[in-house]
């Protein structure tokens, strides 16, 4: 049953004979080597994605608790909510297809760049709502106490809310980061030639669909699990003492 | 030994079991060119309306008349279906190459698609030789992918590739002008083409990229069935059946949108009804090579 062959990575792309050492050099290319081309396609994908996520989203969740600014948070609602309740695979197309018709300067820009806004703005819209449940977590004495001293606005966001608020979300912003991971498999849609797309291709040519397959599962799980690494370390560093989660008698 | 007498009767010749239930499981395709569904139930197409008459035939062997029971069969399930049994045969799109030769068996090869490719007739591309700084769409998961790779190489040409998902993706990066042109089989390039909005403003030129010998494929290790549907074929071809049912589904009006695909019978198919055979792709590619 179980009969596999792992060969088929060192062979030549073109010819499909075995290359010694597994990696081909200039043009002559093996299969080993174009899956990690493929795997930096989605890396690229998921990060820049993830950045723009972390920012946008961090921006929308914040204007959504701001208090006396009614349409800056009808803004964030209706931004979240229109980019949650669209399937991710539709908003692709909508920014690939349908939003370079209606902009036509949009049209020269490359799919990755298009790719990239689907699946952060996509990613923005669920970590606004995480970032806002983590600031409303908070007790409303601390924004009170911010103003209190005198800060304005953006001084009791930026050094009393946010700091608390961020740490009570990690454990969710670890899933979503991981997440875009899985997300990016979408790019494979419109043409950027990363993990999925590449099992896709090479599984046909080489006829061995499930080593091709197994290989490339086994780096979606390393890129998501370096990720969890790295905010599990960033929850460790960034924990005050004697704060629980939630500052609410909480900790069982 | 009695198991090994039910093991005879489970994997008894198709002809056979065709003989005593009057029942034929044809394996059809629902949207290939050669083979696809008009809604309700009803699969039509070249491949399929030639399967139905190699069931008359066998009917005629048979004695009595055969009842059809369509299965509808894809890429991924066709060799394992005709590997179990579920299927007595299928006639769709399935190229005859060496690999599946190992798992089935292929009738005489009915239609050749020639690897070609389809361009806007603005752009003035005649050649593969134009491609050179040029964006070229291809499908993703189809072997067109990599004989282009090959003719780059061999051409010491240099453009680049974008993978549609599906056919129809890789036509609308054709359309929509975010590729220069489309490498694909030619009765799917003339399909897309007659399906789109200005079917004009279209054209399949260039030079043939590689063959794709498409055959009925059938359990391997049944000599039997393999000469009823071989010959049944052969008749056709020589009875000009055939080419009648070509005429029909490829230069005239077809369902579902009464478009004509307008797709002459080319070299090679011609070549393969002249010489009814079963070679894999290989033995054309190879031939394809030494020109």
């Amino acid at each position: 049953m179980l009969n596999m062959d792992w060969q088929v990575f060192c062979q030549d792309t073109l010819t499909g004979d075995a290359v010694a050492g597994c990696l081909g050099s200039g043009r002559d290319i093996t299969y080993l080597n174009w899956i990690f081309t493929a795997w930096g396609w989605t890396v690229s994908v998921s990060l820049t994605a993830l950045l723009i996520a972390l920012l946008v989203g961090s921006l929308i969740g914040v204007i959504r608790t701001l208090p006396d600014s009614p349409w800056l948070v009808r803004l964030g609602n209706a931004w979240v909510e229109m980019f949650r309740n669209v399937p991710l695979l539709v908003q692709i197309f909508l920014w690939y297809h349908v939003m370079p018709t209606l902009v036509p300067p949009m049209r020269d820009l490359p799919p990755f760049v298009l790719v990239v806004l689907a699946l952060g703005f996509f990613t923005s819209a669920r970590i606004a709502e995480q970032v806002r449940a983590g600031i409303q977590a908070l007790p409303k004495g601390q924004r009170y106490a911010g103003m209190a001293m005198g800060f304005t606005t953006f001084q009791y966001y930026r050094y009393v809310l946010l700091p608390m608020a961020y740490r009570i979300i990690i454990p969710p912003l670890t899933s979503e980061s991981m997440n875009i991971f899985k997300n990016s498999s979408v790019a494979f849609a419109v043409s950027i030639p990363e993990l999925t797309q590449y099992a896709m291709q090479v599984g046909e040519e080489t006829s061995r669909p499930i080593e091709i397959y197994l290989a490339v599962t086994v780096l979606y799980v390393i890129s998501a699990l370096v990720i969890n690494r790295i905010m599990a370390f960033v929850e460790k560093r960034a924990r005050v003492p004697g704060f629980v989660v939630a500052g609410t008698g909480g900790g069982h | 030994m009695k198991k090994q007498k039910q093991l005879l009767v489970l994997t008894a010749l198709s002809l056979a079991r065709i003989k005593s239930s009057g029942v034929v499981n044809l394996g059809v395709r629902d949207s290939s060119g050669l083979a696809f569904t008009i809604g309700g139930g009803k699969y039509v197409g070249f491949h399929t309306e030639m399967a139905e008459r190699i069931i008359d035939d066998l009917s005629k062997q048979a004695g009595k008349p055969l009842k059809i029971n369509y299965q509808v069969i894809t890429s991924q399930n066709r060799v394992p279906l005709v590997q179990n049994g579920t299927i007595d045969f299928e006639c769709g799109s399935t190229t005859n190459n060496a690999a599946r030769q190992k798992d089935v068996a292929f009738a005489v090869t009915t239609f050749v698609d020639e690897v070609r490719t389809a361009v806007k007739t603005s752009s003035g591309i005649k050649s593969v030789n134009d491609l050179n700084g040029k964006t070229v769409a291809v499908t993703t998961g189809t072997t067109s992918v990599q004989h282009l790779r090959r003719h780059e190489r061999g051409a010491n040409i240099d453009f680049k590739t974008v993978q549609g998902k599906d056919h129809a993706d890789s036509f609308l990066l054709l359309e929509s002008g975010r590729a220069d042109a489309f490498v694909m089989d030619g009765s799917i390039l003339a399909a897309s083409i007659s399906k789109a909005k200005n079917p004009k403003d279209f054209a399949i030129v260039g030079e043939v990229l590689s063959v794709e010998p498409i055959a009925c494929m059938l359990r391997k290790d049944d000599p039997k069935m393999k000469e009823a549907l071989d010959n049944s074929i052969k008749r056709q071809i020589k009875d000009g059946s055939l080419a009648k049912l070509y005429d029909k589904w490829f230069m005239q009006p077809i369902p579902p949108n009464n478009v004509a695909l307008n797709m002459p019978l080319n070299e090679s198919t011609k070549a393969a009804w002249a010489t009814p055979n079963d070679k894999p792709a290989e033995a054309y590619s190879s031939k394809l090579l030494a020109k």
